[in-house]
């Protein structure tokens, strides 16, 4: 493979799959940036609603834009960007199946990234329908002034998306199953890969559907087609629209909707089973379990999207079946969550940055996954739907254990990336300074809902029954101060350790798997002259090898 | 390198962290215990509410064992060598499947034996001797209609909508209209007979809302859909519209007014009728 000489092959139009891996995980920083900035505006208006700073159109417009650039272009992107980074080097190969089809993988996200935030300098602003964008609201401009050009430029940028989400996952998909070194069978995969497989293809069922819907939605917008549509009132004025169904589009939404949780959260939790054991010195728990529970989620997952429409009068029966299957799920999930917790049963602990984030991750996932009980049991469901119950689940979940755990990786491979380690003590502090609002601002949220809080209220004390969860609120705004203010630190030690770190050598954290076999930074092409064998699975920890309690995967000998 | 590597110092951040996590637990669960639920007035809410103590009990239950177990793991493994051999498979086994009939045994309960019953009382059991509302939500306010004492309710036709005079466009030619009553932003509801609320939209989705009884149901533009309850309380309570329907989202209040039955009578047979 020859390697590129020049910046823009190099550093820009590159088509070597950790170079694209660190682009979308910068990419995902930026976004982050912005849309943690919208939710620090958000807060504000919740916690001093009268002092007219911003207008109910634009706050919906914040609160819309949040979720959205939360989820698909800062959480998806930098699971994307650690697939990339990881999964050729995990597999022991020297790139992606498809380099080429990478490189406009993430060209073709940067775009759809730049739609998003070009909406909201169009007339109306940006898109104000909420994340999930339901019609009528997100489709008729006279009931919405969010649904002109800002909500067109959402649908294109979300349509970009998912164009970029197939692509890299149609490689992740291929890589992993054609491409794996030498003597690394499926069960010998490292639990990341796994998680990134089972993630990808849960992807690549559920993303059409909201393909077709986003484009449905396009033509009831500006071909007066009418799949979402029905006749409507407004202003006393009838508006013939068709007989459409509304409900339809929330199907469709949430056939994506919910497995595109799975798609965030499975890869972030099976990486915790990969940091987990290089900071205990010990194997991980239940590796077979794991990779089964892993199968079943991925496969209940996709049907149980109902659980998100148990109050719009659905047939009693079919939302009795979508709440039996959806509790089925924590059975196979807390055999994941069992695992990593018997993962650290008489660790030889060491200390370090990455685990802090595994320990918070863990917790986190006791949490969240609980809360989701709540959600899925239909008959609590009718009360805490749309609450601020709500808002804290989905943000423990898909917010907090994707965030530190990606994290958690960021610290663990950073020294893959740039061969120098990260600033422990600014680690350090940026961790205490993340991991602790992060989980306290949404278990409030859930003492919130729990009070029966509405969310995507531009103010709550229109009601009096909020006076109680009123209390809760300011509190929660200085703790989301203070959380997106200590991700500078972060950002800070990122940039500075790129040149300034201590040198990292090969295998810094004594790991087992195939990355740290090869030089940090690895270099292109990954493997110098010859590729790895494996002779053994991912976690050859608490053995004895000369001074070594480990044995890498490559390593000959006894298996 | 190995145990001797400069990272091996000292794991009292750790310990400290797993701490703190069971401590967050703890707290949590002191705070679920708390009562933030506004007081519950409605037959199927006290349900709802017993499902809702139901699983925080089981959720906490396993929260608290599981951040115990962290603490635990965490705290033992800062003492130094211990001896250690590999779990079998067996042992991995085992506790693959302990969790999952625990979660299965807690998590279908929950929905099967404690919300079924519940669930039907909304859905699919008929109510005895109903009062029938309809209650139309549009873009920020809500408008209830009574059918009379004939107990239907009027055709209605979205070209006959005037603000003012005639908000859900009710067909002044059905003789049915015309003991109809339109009441705007109240519904007045006897006190321990069965309400069944007929849900429609005008324009886009909204969501019937009362915290007080527990129940929410969508109104869907194109689709009617109807829920019901059963107050237990005389007072006023408020109507929350759930579902994002616009920039007046958050001040389409609305309120029930729960009455003694005669005095309900009473309201209902002083209140203009729709044909005058």
């Amino acid at each position: 493979m020859d390697e590129p000489r020049s910046f823009w092959r190099k550093y820009v139009f590159s088509v070597d799959h950790k170079m694209i891996g660190i682009q979308y995980i910068v990419l995902a920083i930026l976004m982050a940036l912005v849309a943690g900035g919208l939710a620090l505006m958000i807060r504000a208006q919740l916690a001093w609603p009268n002092t007219g700073m911003f207008k109910p159109e634009a706050y919906l417009s914040y609160v819309t834009m949040h979720g959205t650039l939360m989820v698909f272009f800062v959480i998806s992107p930098a699971i994307s960007g650690l697939a990339n980074f990881l999964l050729p080097l995990q597999v022991g190969t020297r790139d992606m199946a498809y380099p080429v089809l990478n490189m406009l993988s993430f060209w073709t996200i940067v775009p759809g990234a730049l739609l998003m935030i070009a909406s909201f300098f169009m007339p109306g602003g940006a898109a104000s329908a909420g994340w999930t964008a339901y019609p009528p609201l997100s489709a008729v401009e006279s009931v919405n002034p969010g649904s002109g050009w800002g909500q067109t430029l959402w649908l294109l940028g979300m349509a970009l998306f998912i164009v970029s989400f197939t692509m890299g996952g149609l490689n992740f998909l291929t890589t992993i199953l054609n491409m794996r070194a030498k003597g690394l069978s499926m069960m010998r995969l490292p639990l990341t890969v796994w998680g990134f497989l089972v993630s990808t293809v849960l992807g690549l069922l559920a993303f059409p559907p909201l393909t077709a819907a986003a484009i449905m939605l396009l033509f009831d917008r500006h071909g007066n087609t009418s799949f979402f549509l029905t006749d409507m009132v407004v202003n006393d004025q009838l508006m013939a629209l068709g007989n459409g169904t509304p409900l339809l589009f929330q199907h469709m939404f949430w056939f994506l909707g919910h497995p595109e949780v799975y798609v965030i959260v499975l890869p972030c939790v099976c990486m915790m089973f990969d940091i987990i054991p290089a900071f205990t010195r010990r194997p991980v728990f239940g590796y077979r379990p794991s990779v089964y529970s892993l199968l079943v989620v991925g496969f209940l997952s996709m049907i149980v999207w109902g659980h998100h429409m148990f109050v719009t009068g659905m047939n009693p029966w079919v939302g009795k079946y979508f709440s039996v299957a959806t509790v089925i799920i924590t059975a196979p999930f807390s055999v994941l969550g069992v695992n990593l917790l018997a993962s650290l049963w008489r660790a030889k602990l060491r200390p370090g940055v990455p685990m802090l984030w595994c320990l918070a991750v863990v917790s986190a996932i006791g949490f969240g996954g609980l809360g989701g009980l709540f959600l899925g049991t239909m008959t609590s469901d009718i009360y805490f739907h749309e609450t601020y119950f709500v808002v804290g689940h989905f943000h423990l979940m898909i917010g907090t254990v994707t965030l530190l755990s990606i994290f958690a990786a960021i610290y663990y491979w950073y020294p893959k990336m740039f061969g120098r380690m990260l600033n422990e003590k600014l680690g350090r502090w940026h961790f205490w300074l993340t991991a602790l609002p992060m989980m306290s601002i949404f278990i409030l949220m859930h003492m919130q809902g729990l009070g029966g809080m509405v969310r995507r209220t531009f103010d709550t004390s229109v009601y009096a029954y909020n006076e109680t969860n009123a209390a809760l609120t300011i509190p929660i705004t200085i703790l989301a101060t203070a959380l997106f203010v200590g991700q500078f630190l972060f950002l800070f030690n990122a940039i500075r350790s790129v040149r300034h770190g201590e040198e990292a050598g090969r295998n810094p954290w004594q790991a087992t798997t195939l990355e740290w076999e090869t030089e940090s930074p690895a270099p292109h092409g990954n493997f110098g002259e010859t590729l790895p064998t494996v002779h053994r699975w991912a976690y050859d920890y608490s053995v004895e090898d000369g001074d070594r309690d480990y044995v890498s995967q490559a390593a000959e000998g006894r298996a | 390198m190995g145990d001797s590597s400069p990272q091996a110092t000292s794991n009292r951040e750790s310990v400290l962290l797993v701490v703190v996590l069971g401590a967050l637990a703890l707290v949590t669960i002191g705070g679920f215990a708390w009562d933030w639920r506004p007081p519950v007035a409605a037959e199927e809410g006290a349900g709802i509410d017993a499902t809702i103590t139901y699983l925080l009990i089981a959720a906490g239950f396993i929260l608290l064992v599981g951040h115990a177990v962290l603490v635990w793991f965490i705290w033992r493994s800062d003492r130094g060598d211990q001896p250690y051999e590999r779990p079998t498979r067996r042992a991995e086994w085992i506790w693959g499947i302990i969790p999952v009939l625990l979660m299965l045994a807690l998590s279908e309960a929950g929905v099967l034996v404690v919300s079924g019953p519940v669930w039907d009382s909304l859905y699919v059991n008929k109510p005895k001797d109903p009062l029938v509302v309809e209650v139309v939500g549009k873009q920020f306010e809500w408008v209830m209609r009574y059918p009379g004492v004939d107990g239907a309710f009027g055709k209605y036709d979205w070209r006959y909508v005037d603000g003012t005079d005639n908000p859900l466009g009710v067909d002044e030619d059905d003789d049915t209209s015309l003991d109809d009553v339109i009441v705007r932003g109240k519904l007045f509801v006897p006190r321990g007979r069965p309400v069944i609320v007929k849900l429609r939209s005008h324009d886009v989705i909204h969501c019937f809302f009362v915290p007080h009884f527990r129940v929410k149901q969508d109104l869907i533009p194109g689709f009617p859909t109807s829920m019901r309850f059963t107050a237990t309380r005389n007072g006023v309570f408020e109507l929350v519209c759930a579902e994002l329907c616009g920039l007046g989202h958050y001040r389409m209040r609305g309120e029930v007014h729960v009455v003694e039955p005669a005095e309900f009578d009473r309201w209902l047979a002083k209140r203009a009728k729709f044909g005058g």
